[in-house]
């Protein structure tokens, strides 16, 4: 692939409650804000190729066809438009096409704006419709949520490698503290491992989801949006965006069984591994050059084991680093340096651009004090569709 | 106050109510919450802490704020039977506030819950004080329960399982307007109790203390900008 395309304008709305909101307005709050951030909302007649990333509109929202409606409530009537839906990666994959679609030569400039509002129903019916990306006859239709699937998940891990309810936590209090510094956070709090683990009053006030999963080990419901925009570099429409583009160095994706009983071993994520070995492949780097990584953790067990499967620790260790802090800013790898889906929240179809806005913002170096990792190279955003079975990996580079 | 005969004409028959006993939790956050019952020189506090949030439509905290309002200051002036108000307390800095009342041996009817500090479910652990008091303390064997916000209905009712009476009993209503009244039964109180209601007691001495003169506080979430005094 021999095309330099980076990124040059990020937008992004704070992650919590929109529901007073129509969907479109939130997306487009985000895709105002990627071009105020490139330079201008002028820019946004230079675009070839809007995609939108989102993943249950018709149901949350009953409401189809988003990508024109943004268009129209943009005033960017005729650049094409369409809808990108690849569970809660559909904002990585939106990114991945507007990739291939500069790539391609089809465009030069590609708008991606993702967004999800999902609190325009109850927690359980918004875990009802999460759950239609299962499969439907083995799985959803036997009453399996993700959070029940993740909670298996979790048991399973523990017995095989020892980890701990503890060590759960412990990842929830590193993404909170990361997340209360984070404007765009849903929730702004950091807890202690004393009140949700080792106090008293832990057992209630980190009240089991899906046992072993607790309260604190999964992700808020969120609404929310954030837009990024794509520029080749080497074309003449880069020069009229002010900002050094943050190459993608490398960006690619991977497929699992749906459902996850055919896998040869539950715990092994092979669409996670396969995506992170192409994009460095792609990008030329491997682990070690990362320098921060935002990982998929909609339970936080899934931080742990994309952790393992990218190559930043050993299969059945990572539990470990985060006893030893190495994935707290100033550790060895920092991970959700945003607060990860569990703190800084989780609109599904907003998450992989959130995530890829967060490490624009690092590598320009942009975070806000107490969360800026110290001169960082490349980042890594790892975005989840499905339970594992959809997953795009990006690189990002500081040139 | 002197009552003269009017007042005492005026005044709701009111039993002698077992006192609710202080308890401390550890939010989230590491929060210290004194939780304890309210006392009537406490009113001032929590009617000034209620106010700001008389004008906030969203998640209904006008119809919230406004019925307990009327509810404290009821309590206050001796025309509610049997009240009790339950407040916590970080700091001294009220975070929630819960009204309720004893309507007769074996039947409490809850009133309202007010969270002011959210995200650490200081409300939830409020109501599950309030239902501690009604069941654990005042010997209560049902408490008819009502919800006037979403938010409510999925915190009490849906976490809670309550019985919903008000196809079974038609003509059971709540006082608070007639909305489908539902029901904690002791059965189900002891089913829910190890996994919502939690507390130290007793409180330590310096920390109940910090409780004794309540604090309106200067800022709410729920009031962006708004600023006590300015």
């Amino acid at each position: 692939m021999s095309a330099r395309i980076g990124i040059v304008g990020i937008g992004h709305c704070r992650f919590g409650n929109s529901s007073e909101y129509d969907l479109v307005d939130v997306i487009a709050y985000s895709a105002n804000d990627a071009f105020r951030d490139a330079g201008g909302l002028h820019l946004r007649k230079e675009v070839d190729q809007v995609l939108v990333g989102n993943m249950a509109a018709g149901m949350f929202n009953h409401q189809t066809s988003v990508a024109s409606a943004l268009i129209s409530r943009m005033d960017m009537e005729p650049c094409p438009a369409e809808l990108v839906e690849n569970g809660p990666a559909s904002g990585a994959s939106a990114i991945r096409l507007g990739y291939m679609a500069i790539a391609s030569g089809m465009a030069d400039v590609v708008l991606v704006a993702a967004g999800e509002v999902m609190r325009v129903v109850s927690g359980w019916e918004a875990t009802n419709i999460v759950a239609t990306m299962a499969h439907t006859e083995a799985e959803y239709n036997m009453g399996l949520t993700l959070p029940g699937f993740a909670g298996m998940f979790t048991r399973l891990y523990m017995e095989k490698y020892g980890m701990t309810e503890r060590d759960l936590a412990l990842v929830a209090v590193k993404d909170h503290d990361n997340g209360a510094k984070n404007i765009y956070s849903h929730v702004q709090l950091p807890v202690t491992i004393e009140a949700i683990a080792d106090g008293e009053n832990a057992n209630v006030v980190n009240n089991y989801v899906a046992e072993p999963l607790r309260m604190y080990s999964t992700c808020p419901i969120s609404d929310g949006s954030a837009a990024v925009i794509l520029v080749n570099m080497d074309s003449p429409k880069a020069k009229l965006f002010p900002k050094k583009p943050i190459r993608i160095a490398g960006i690619a994706s991977a497929t699992d069984t749906h459902c996850v009983h055919n896998r040869k071993d539950p715990l092994v994520l092979d669409a996670v591994r396969i995506s992170a070995e192409k994009a460095y492949k792609m990008a030329g780097v491997g682990p070690k050059d990362i320098s921060l990584a935002e990982l998929h953790d909609a339970f936080v067990i899934f931080e742990l084991l994309n952790s393992e499967e990218v190559g930043f620790f050993e299969r059945g260790k990572s539990f470990l680093g985060v006893r030893n802090r190495e994935t707290e800013i100033g550790g060895r790898i920092p991970i959700n340096t945003s607060g990860g889906l569990k703190a800084k929240g989780h609109p599904v179809g907003a998450t992989g651009v959130s995530q890829v806005v967060e490490l624009v913002r690092q590598l320009r170096g942009e975070a806000e004090e107490g969360r800026q990792v110290k001169d960082p190279k490349y980042g890594m955003a790892v975005n989840f569709g499905g339970f594992g079975n959809n997953v795009v990996t990006t690189i990002l580079a500081k040139d | 106050m002197a009552i003269d005969a009017l007042e005492a004409k005026l005044r709701p028959p009111a039993d002698v109510l077992a006192p609710y006993p202080s308890k401390l939790i550890t939010l989230a956050s590491g929060e210290q919450m004194v939780v304890r019952e309210a006392r009537l020189a406490d009113a001032g506090a929590l009617l000034g802490t209620v106010y700001p949030l008389l004008g906030v439509p969203k998640d209904y905290y006008d119809i919230v704020a406004a019925r307990m309002y009327s509810e404290i200051l009821g309590w206050f002036r001796y025309r509610v039977a049997n009240e009790f108000v339950i407040v916590g307390a970080i700091d001294g800095v009220i975070a929630g506030i819960v009204t309720s009342r004893h309507v007769k041996a074996g039947l409490g009817m809850s009133l309202h819950t007010l969270t002011i500090k959210r995200g650490l479910r200081v409300g939830a652990q409020l109501f599950a004080a309030k239902m501690e008091h009604h069941i654990d303390y005042l010997g209560e064997d049902e408490v008819h329960i009502v919800a006037e916000s979403p938010i409510g209905f999925k915190r009490w009712m849906i976490e809670y399982e309550l019985e919903d009476r008000s196809a079974m009993y038609p003509d059971l209503r709540h006082e608070l307007g007639g909305v489908p009244t539902f029901t904690l039964t002791r059965k189900l109180w002891e089913a829910v109790k190890p996994v919502k209601c939690t507390g130290v007691r007793p409180v330590p001495a310096e920390l109940l203390k910090t409780a004794d003169k309540l604090i309106m506080p200067d800022e709410y979430v729920q009031l962006p900008g708004w600023k006590r005094g300015a």
